[in-house]
């Protein structure tokens, strides 16, 4: 289980986070939403301890991870497995050695288990034999597949989504909500994917949280947001520019 | 009549010096810091031993022909220049000693070091920040593996060892260039440009070179990982890296020569 509690964060003299709480159950499938630049990725961030919070805890299966040693923070990073928005494979290395990094890394692992385990986990993202194709020679789409096949070579307990969706078209982007939905059901993970796609959103998650001027205003299952009168939720959920969310145009005027 | 707006205030002035003089110590304090950081990540250098070798061949192998070319036209125009300075004052049989120590306590060292400066500093910056804007250094946090013991400690110890043995191979090559010029040119014979030389030159003036060499070497390597690692703002902010990171390096290297030319002769 994750308690985020009482998160405070800005950068210079914009507030991102202020006062954000959330609690993420174990095995749960869940979306935080919230209009660009409102803060997702930030607090995804904070979640795996790659940001200090300003003030509040992140808690990780009871443990604060800002109370801990450095080397017990990076042990604790080996629960995660993230998949970032761009991907962020390692230029330098192949798809194989891109995947294989973290089990060099933390595990006793011999070479033939480790090249046994990239192949399970291309196999699992339907990129089978492109173990020695370079970053530069992937498209968009096969990118952010290398990208999860390397989060979750370590079997984590927990996968990281920083918006999955986006910048792909929608066969591509729904082959990746099938993809985060399978390993959901098949490594018994627990799902916390940032995005603003509805599509996506409607489609990986249990339960949905929205993320609003550094808070979390709702939460709900899916059929819950689709039904609901909050009129925050309700404006971005429908993709009104009109309504109580300021976008740049509605400042100006 | 000047317009107000462009009128800089005596406090305005005192305050901008005195936001350098921060900015100095801040990036100074930090890039010092990462350094004992990766000191400290020292002992998991033999567990890294590939990625130090690799490094080791960028940085200093690939770094030789550029090395050298500079090192020849170093000594060549250090004897010229030697035998105008000296000539009328100095017997021209002690320019060989002379331009030995030349090269060996200062032009091998800091030459060679504003080199790489220039090709492993810069190149250090604009790769780890690709890195940080790509989030690839995010992504090796997350995954639980320290970026400075994985991408910054190879890169300091292959540039620590790397610099001295291209110094002695710069110094090498110059008085190879030296000889050249005083024998073909000068009219020199090679017994006179090399016979004063065992008489007059000190050992210790090769430790001193070094030592400069190893100092040059920690500090084009951290900060370029320091200056790399702290990058912000996409291509853009790359770009900018990899400049400061020359100028960083450049301005650090002259001035730390200054400091050790005080503390060793």
């Amino acid at each position: 289980m994750i308690e985020i509690r009482n998160l405070y964060k800005s950068f210079g003299v914009k507030s991102v986070l202020s006062g954000t709480a959330l609690t993420i159950a174990k095995g749960e499938s869940l979306a935080i939403i919230g209009q660009s630049g409102c803060g997702k990725s930030v607090l995804l961030k904070h979640i795996v301890g790659l940001l200090k919070p300003d003030a509040g805890e992140v808690i990780v299966e009871g443990e604060n991870i800002w109370q801990v040693s450095l080397e017990r923070l990076y042990e604790i990073r080996q629960k995660f497995g993230v998949l970032f928005q761009g991907a962020a494979l390692f230029d330098s290395m192949n798809v194989a050695e891109n995947i294989s990094l973290g089990l060099r890394e933390h595990t006793l692992m011999s070479e033939t288990a480790i090249a046994a385990r990239v192949k399970d986990c291309l196999a699992m993202v339907g990129l089978s034999g492109s173990e020695d194709m370079k970053p530069s020679e992937l498209s968009g789409g096969m990118k952010k597949r290398v990208g999860l096949a390397r989060a979750i070579a370590m079997k984590p307990s927990y996968v990281l989504y920083d918006e999955p969706t986006t910048g792909l078209d929608p066969i591509t982007a729904d082959t990746i909500n099938d993809l985060i939905i399978r390993l959901n059901e098949r490594l018994h993970v627990t799902t916390v994917v940032v995005t603003h796609d509805m599509v996506s959103t409607y489609k990986v998650a249990d339960r949905i949280v929205m993320l609003h001027d550094g808070k979390i205003i709702y939460s709900g299952t899916p059929s819950e947001v689709r039904e609901t009168d909050n009129p925050v939720v309700r404006q971005f959920i429908e993709g009104r520019a009109e309504g109580p969310i300021k976008t740049a145009t509605t400042r100006a005027t | 009549m000047k317009s107000p707006v462009n009128q800089t205030t005596l406090p305005d002035t005192i305050a901008r010096v005195g936001q350098l003089a921060l900015d100095f110590f801040n990036e100074a304090g930090t890039a010092a810091i990462l350094m004992f950081r990766i000191l400290a990540g020292g002992k998991n250098l033999w567990k890294d031993r590939k990625l130090f070798f690799e490094q080791a061949l960028r940085q200093g192998v690939r770094s030789l022909p550029l090395v050298m070319l500079v090192g020849i036209f170093t000594g060549a125009v250090t004897a010229w220049q030697g035998n105008y300075q000296l000539k009328g004052y100095v017997p021209l049989q002690y320019l060989g000693v002379a331009t030995l120590k030349a090269v060996v306590i200062e032009l091998g060292p800091v030459l060679t070091a504003l080199i790489i400066a220039g090709r492993v500093s810069a190149s250090i910056a604009a790769e780890l920040g690709t890195m940080r804007v790509t989030e690839q250094i995010d992504a090796l946090e997350s995954m639980g593996i320290s970026p400075i013991r994985f991408l910054a400690v190879p890169r300091f110890f292959a540039n620590l060892l790397m610099m001295p043995v291209l110094v002695v191979l710069a110094d090498f090559i110059a008085m190879v260039g030296a000889s050249f010029v005083a024998t073909a040119l000068l009219g020199m014979t090679a017994a006179m440009f090399w016979n004063q030389i065992p008489t007059f030159f000190e050992v210790f003036d090769i430790v001193a070179g070094l030592i400069k060499a190893f100092v040059f070497g920690a500090i084009t390597a951290v900060m370029g990982c320091h200056i790399g690692f702290t990058t912000r703002g996409g291509a853009e902010g790359v770009g900018m890296a990899t400049i400061r990171a020359f100028v960083w390096s450049c301005l650090l290297i002259l001035v730390m020569d200054y400091v050790l030319a005080m503390i060793l002769f």
